[in-house]
């Protein structure tokens, strides 16, 4: 199993605040093959959020193990947990998360930044990433100049400009109309069909949810299905969300 | 990897270009404060050596003391008990190299249509040597005219100008209270003496001249004071005792008796005079020092304001693989641009405003590449050391915390 993108065994999450420990995450062990689409589903609070933070190494586990990419992460520091970000992962969230200063090519070669590639190769990457999701010709422009859909596609192409295994969004499209959520997910099933590139991605819409194949249903911190999206659970999910 | 990092901390100070600037202006005003104070510290300093060396150097000054007569006690130099056959004797003392006695008194010059009052000192030639101090023209006076008493004068610069205005004096002749005097030499010019004095003001003439044709006696051979060089600084210790008791010998001053004269070393009050030049300019650059330092700090808090602000940032070039030193090093970065550019103007302003300085008041200013050096490392430390707290805090941040960040 030592080829699965994510493998993750037991882990357990807890937050401890002023009221007592609080568990977010209980025995949750998921595996994620290359090339896989995998929807995780869950209403508020079943801890979708922070699992999705532990799999981008952006926070860690209380328990269990989690091996990204064959590497165990509950053994690295941070800055080993940095180059992996940076390496591994390519991230898109829900709020895009670009500097809003920078203008659209620097943001999208930020991440290159960090692998100390010159400027001129990483402006052609960027470049390329920007024509791959459709803003070529907006490289100069800043986030403030364009819809809340094509800074979607700036930040995808940030997180592909890494050339990223995993790619994950967390409710990528929950700030934008139903229209452009589809141009998004289209956008998305193309990465991973025509490139292979692994996604995981968290929403609680069940049509955002149809474009995956496998969905991951949490509640209260465990996993309750976890299993091929057919139609059947479609119509479960929309039964009950 | 400090090019892409320098590029995004200037994106990040052109972005917020009023509190950058405003920031900046705290180190400009500190490392201008610096450069001004040392440059206007270190300038009166170097007037005050001068005129320490306009003095001449290892010197005594011995003046006729106080005499107690009838249980009455006369003030110091009340009473004449010094005299030329006192320097003569004090000449044979091996720790002394040269003795001028000195008589001076104040009479009206006049030159043609000209006439000006000043200070006219009887001497011996030895008094240049004492003072070391140069004939700019002519020549000086010689022992022969000591004893012969003849009318001869060497003159002070300011004389010259007054009397003379563009003519060359040496040769003249000109009046000292309506006797003829002949000019034998110009002396070099001086300046202020360290209580500002103008030490150019003034006429040498022998001192048996001044004795018997200018201003006269109480007592025949009598001076106010004598000035004496000693060997070396080292000696003076020696040539302080030796003068003292050669003076009591030949006063006459029974064991226990009170001097009737003082010895003074003016080389220990300028030695007190350099000092003090030398605290003040080091107060001034302390206190300069503290304006940088409320500018460093100025720094830090801007920064810190900056992390807590920039917080989101920070968590998403986290999330996108920024290492906890790219974080330190983009913000220690932008700290010590500031710090830097701050310190490139303030340098600029402090020269300009010490050239300023001494343009408008006259003062002296002495600006040092040194000086300059010292606060551009001590700007640039200051940046680092300031910097380093908010840069460390943000780069300490936890990846998840800083997204989380509203």
């Amino acid at each position: 199993m030592s080829d699965a993108v994510i493998r993750i065994e037991h882990l357990f999450k807890e937050y401890v605040t002023d009221a007592g420990t609080v568990p977010v995450l209980r025995d949750v062990s998921v595996t994620v093959l290359p090339g896989e689409f995998v929807a995780i589903m869950g209403p508020s609070g079943s801890g979708k959020s922070t699992f999705m933070n532990i799999l981008g190494c952006l926070d860690v586990a209380s328990k269990g193990n989690y091996y990204l990419n064959g590497r165990d992460v509950n053994s690295l520091d941070r800055d080993e947990l940095a180059l992996l970000r940076n390496h591994v992962i390519g991230f898109v969230f829900q709020g895009f998360n670009l500097l809003p200063r920078a203008n659209l090519e620097d943001n999208v070669a930020l991440p290159l930044i960090y692998r100390g590639v010159a400027r001129a190769e990483r402006l052609t990457h960027a470049n390329e990433m920007l024509h791959k999701v459709g803003l070529g010709k907006y490289n100069r422009s800043r986030p403030n100049q364009i819809s809340g859909g094509q800074q979607q596609r700036v930040a995808i192409a940030r997180a592909l400009v890494n050339q990223p295994k995993l790619l994950l969004a967390d409710e990528p499209t929950g700030n934008l109309d139903t229209k452009t959520s589809k141009e998004i997910m289209a956008l998305f099933s193309e990465l991973n069909k025509r490139e292979g590139i692994t996604i995981v991605l968290i929403t609680h819409e069940p049509d955002i949810a149809a474009y995956a194949s496998r969905l991951v249903r949490l509640a209260d911190g465990q996993v309750v299905y976890d299993g091929p999206i057919d139609h059947a659970s479609i119509e479960h999910l929309e039964s009950t969300s | 990897m400090i090019t892409p990092m320098l590029s995004e901390a200037w994106m990040a100070m052109w972005a917020n270009r009023l509190r950058t600037i405003l920031t900046m202006l705290g180190m400009v005003i500190g490392v201008g404060a610096v450069i001004l104070m040392l440059a206007v510290g270190q300038g009166a300093q170097q007037q005050v050596q001068a005129s320490i060396a306009s003095m001449g150097s290892n010197l005594f000054i011995i003046l006729s003391g106080s005499t107690t007569s009838g249980g009455r006690r006369m003030g110091g130099g009340a009473t004449p008990t010094l005299t030329v056959a006192d320097a003569q004797s004090l000449e044979e003392l091996p720790s002394l190299v040269n003795v001028a006695p000195s008589s001076p008194g104040t009479a009206q010059l006049v030159y043609g249509p000209n006439n000006w009052s000043t200070q006219i000192i009887g001497t011996t030639p030895s008094y240049l040597q004492v003072r070391d101090w140069k004939l700019s023209s002519g020549s000086t006076f010689t022992d022969s005219d000591i004893r012969s008493s003849t009318r001869v004068a060497l003159l002070g610069q300011t004389v010259v100008q007054n009397l003379f205005g563009d003519e060359n004096p040496v040769g003249k002749t000109m009046r000292i209270m309506n006797s003829p005097y002949v000019v034998l030499g110009v002396l070099e010019s001086k300046g202020q003496s360290l209580d500002g004095r103008d030490q150019d003001d003034t006429v040498l003439v022998p001192v048996s001249t001044a004795q018997s044709k200018l201003f006269g006696t109480q007592f025949a051979g009598t001076v106010r004071y004598i000035m004496a060089q000693a060997s070396s600084a080292e000696a003076m210790p020696a040539a302080e005792k030796a003068i003292t008791e050669l003076l009591r010998k030949r006063h006459r001053i029974r064991n226990g008796g009170e001097d009737d004269f003082s010895v003074r070393n003016l080389t220990a009050m300028a030695n007190t005079a350099a000092e003090t030049a030398q605290v003040m300019s080091l107060m001034l650059g302390a206190i300069a020092s503290i304006s940088l330092l409320v500018g460093g700090i100025g720094i830090m808090n801007i920064m810190l304001v900056s992390v807590t602000e920039r917080t989101r940032e920070i968590g998403i070039r986290m999330a996108i693989g920024a290492r906890g030193k790219d974080i330190l090093m983009q913000f220690l970065l932008e700290a010590i641009i500031i710090s830097v550019i701050g310190c490139l103007i303030g340098v600029l302003l402090g020269v300009g405003g010490a050239l300023l300085v001494s343009k408008i008041t006259g003062m002296s200013v002495v600006i040092t590449v040194s000086s300059i050096i010292m606060a551009f490392a001590v700007a640039a430390a200051v940046g680092i050391f300031f910097g380093w707290y908010p840069a460390r805090k943000a780069s300490m941040l936890r990846p998840i915390d800083a997204l989380r960040f509203q």
